[in-house]
């Protein structure tokens, strides 16, 4: 149970301390492209707890996006285990896995995906159409997600009419709102300039003191700093398994920023 | 995913392409009006024919002179000169299925009432024509057997007749001249309308005693036709064998030779337009359903395209948790909603334009409820069996390549 960087979280309610909440054994992934076998990943072994905020790093090709989409329960691995909660994951039927994302896991991507032309509430609204929540309940808590990372005033807005850090504020209000295990970041400020980007870290490290896990994936140190551990990929193989000594404070960091009026 | 959240997902996305809808549903509302507007005329024609049948009698023969083969020449019907009055008699008295006969014969003659005149067809019978045709009078009188044994000069004015010569004015009493002979009115007889099987104006016809008609404008004693009616309409193909049997031995015909009358029997052509109407409803519903056909296909085309646009947004719906059934779903009722509204416009488009002919072309249009129920069903099957495929096919889109979409 001892990890190197054991970090408490005082309210997390539902897990329980002796489980992480990943723990992966020995994962492999092969994909066949055309004539050649391609080895994205070369056995991972990790185990992440509850509360934790992990940001994984490594050049494009390095096996992270395939780790990520294994731990969102999108794809399989080809050898090894995966345990979610201590649940083997990969003995799991399609259907059990669409559950499980809907109900444990919140997706941030690089390029917001937000349905067009449907406003920011009904976007946030989307994963309890899936969850079997009443319409009513449905209002609600996507208001509350949305207040949450401050957008309670633009919730009738499209998409089109809202900045990209705005769009992908929406997004975390979607993945934060059937109260998720844990939050998987796909390159989140990759289309954001750095004042924004450092906002939604800002959102990042908010939720995470409230006990939500993070996972992100990016390719700028500087994202990585708000973490508290910094998992490096190479060759489909952990290169890195370090604390963030001191992480940066996003809201400190934001102050010293100049903003820009737009 | 419940079904109500289902539908209301359905209607927008199909309202965000409202052209695109539109277009996709007049294959099916093309189709589905097709169908009933041609059950509706066909139905409507049907109907009419039966009514007109019905009208005429279906219990009714008609025998009429045949033709004659003259040192290897033939000639056309009504040429023979051996049916005769006698004839009409005969049958009465000796066939047991026959309830009444009334013989006739006919010619066309230019009639005048003072500055109006009307070329007509003046048929020459005996009183109980009418009975036996099943034909009321408007006003008047029918002439009397009397009037038949004097050869009186007194007619019996079709509709059309009465209309083209006297307008809105009274014409019992008055006299009219047919060709060189004048006439007095005694009665005029209710419109009948077109006749089923000729298409002729039935009212266009001036009725006089039969041997006026044969002694005073024809001057043939022979009869062209005799109308039958038989006890019913069963009766009427045992009539039919009496009534050949009867005369062949009146005219004295050897077994094997061809007879010189001909005997045809209304149920018959009542059948065979009845048989005629089914066969065009067929054909023309076989042209309506490859329209619904084609209209299924369009269907297709369109949401396969949809799919692929979308892609991107059934990889955002994979990821936060829609199984393959959710996806599935949510195609094949937007699929379900093209196929429901698109009927039910259709059923509208067929309903108006059925009732645009039967104003316009005076046709008799009956829609049956069942046309309806089913092409409107028809059009929501083909909507799902055509929905079904690109549902599928969005629903097996593996979620990581539907993200990466672009």
């Amino acid at each position: 149970m001892a990890t190197k960087n054991s970090v408490t979280t005082t309210n997390m309610v539902a897990a329980d301390r002796t489980v992480p909440l990943v723990e992966a054994h020995d994962l492999r992934k092969n994909y066949q492209l055309g004539e050649t076998e391609v080895h994205a990943l070369r056995g991972i072994s990790v185990k992440i707890n509850p509360g934790d905020f992990v940001a994984i790093m490594g050049a494009s090709g390095s096996g992270k996006s395939t780790f990520m989409n294994i731990l969102g329960c999108l794809d399989k691995p080809t050898s090894g285990r995966y345990l979610l909660e201590g649940t083997d994951v990969s003995a799991l039927t399609k259907k059990e896995l669409a559950q499980i994302r809907n109900q444990k896991i919140g997706f941030v991507f690089q390029g917001f995906n937000l349905l067009g032309r449907t406003t920011a509430l009904e976007n946030t609204e989307l994963p309890m159409l899936y969850s079997k929540t009443h319409k009513n309940k449905r209002r609600e808590r996507a208001r509350e997600a949305l207040t949450q990372v401050g957008l309670g005033d633009r919730a009738d807005h499209l998409p089109s009419q809202l900045s990209g850090g705005q769009q992908q504020r929406v997004a975390i209000a979607r993945a934060l709102v059937n109260q998720p295990r844990m939050l998987l970041a796909d390159e989140p400020t990759g289309n954001l300039d750095s004042r924004t980007s450092v906002e939604v870290m800002e959102i990042f490290q908010r939720l995470n003191a409230s006990g939500l896990t993070i996972i992100l994936v990016t390719h700028e140190p500087d994202i990585a700093q708000f973490a508290k551990r910094e998992l490096v990929f190479r060759d489909g193989q952990i290169r890195r398994d370090d604390v963030v000594e001191v992480p940066h404070v996003a809201s400190q960091v934001l102050q010293t920023m100049p903003t820009i009026k737009d | 995913m419940d079904l109500s959240s289902a539908f209301m997902l359905a209607l927008r996305a199909l309202g965000r392409n409202k052209m695109r809808s539109s277009l996709t549903m007049l294959g099916l509302i093309i189709g589905v009006g097709a169908v009933i507007a041609v059950i509706g005329i066909g139905e409507g024609a049907a109907t009419k024919a039966q009514e007109q049948l019905a009208a005429m009698g279906s219990n009714m023969l008609f025998v009429g002179s045949g033709s004659v083969n003259r040192y290897g020449l033939h000639v056309g019907s009504f040429q023979t000169k051996t049916l005769v009055q006698a004839d009409a008699g005969a049958i009465v008295r000796e066939c047991p299925s026959v309830s009444a006969a009334a013989p006739g014969t006919g010619t066309g003659q230019q009639v005048v009432y003072g500055n109006e005149n009307w070329a007509t067809q003046i048929t020459g019978t005996e009183p109980q024509y009418f009975e036996v045709r099943n034909w009321p009078f408007a006003s008047g009188t029918s002439f009397t057997e009397d009037d038949v044994t004097q050869a009186a000069t007194v007619a019996v004015l079709g509709d059309t007749v009465r209309k083209y010569l006297f307008g809105s004015r009274n014409p019992i009493g008055e006299t009219i001249r047919i060709g060189t002979l004048p006439f007095k009115v005694v009665g005029v007889l209710t419109p009948k309308g077109t006749s089923a099987g000729s298409n002729q104006d039935e009212d266009d016809v001036i009725i006089a005693p039969l041997t006026t008609v044969q002694k005073k404008l024809l001057g043939q004693e022979w009869l062209r036709w005799i109308m039958v009616s038989a006890l019913s309409r069963q009766a009427s193909y045992v009539a039919q064998q009496q009534i050949e049997s009867l005369l062949r031995d009146r005219h004295k015909i050897r077994s094997g030779d061809p007879a010189d009358f001909v005997v045809r029997n209304l149920a018959d052509m009542a059948d065979a337009a009845a048989e005629q109407g089914k066969v065009m409803t067929v054909l023309l519903t076989i042209v309506a359903s490859i329209a619904l056909l084609v209209g299924g296909i369009g269907i297709m085309n369109i949401m396969l395209v949809s799919v692929t646009e979308r892609t991107r947004e059934i990889g955002v719906r994979m990821a936060v948790g829609a199984t393959e059934e959710d996806v599935r779903l949510q195609f094949l009722i937007e699929a379900l909603v093209l196929g429901l509204s698109g009927g039910t416009l259709g059923v509208i488009f067929g309903v108006a334009s059925s009732l645009a002919v039967s104003h316009g072309l005076g046709w008799p249009v009956r829609i049956p409820p069942y046309s309806i129920a089913v092409s409107t069903l028809f059009a929501i099957a083909i909507a799902l069996f055509f929905g079904f495929y690109p549902a599928r096919r969005a629903s097996r889109l593996n979620p990581i390549d539907a993200l990466r979409f672009e």
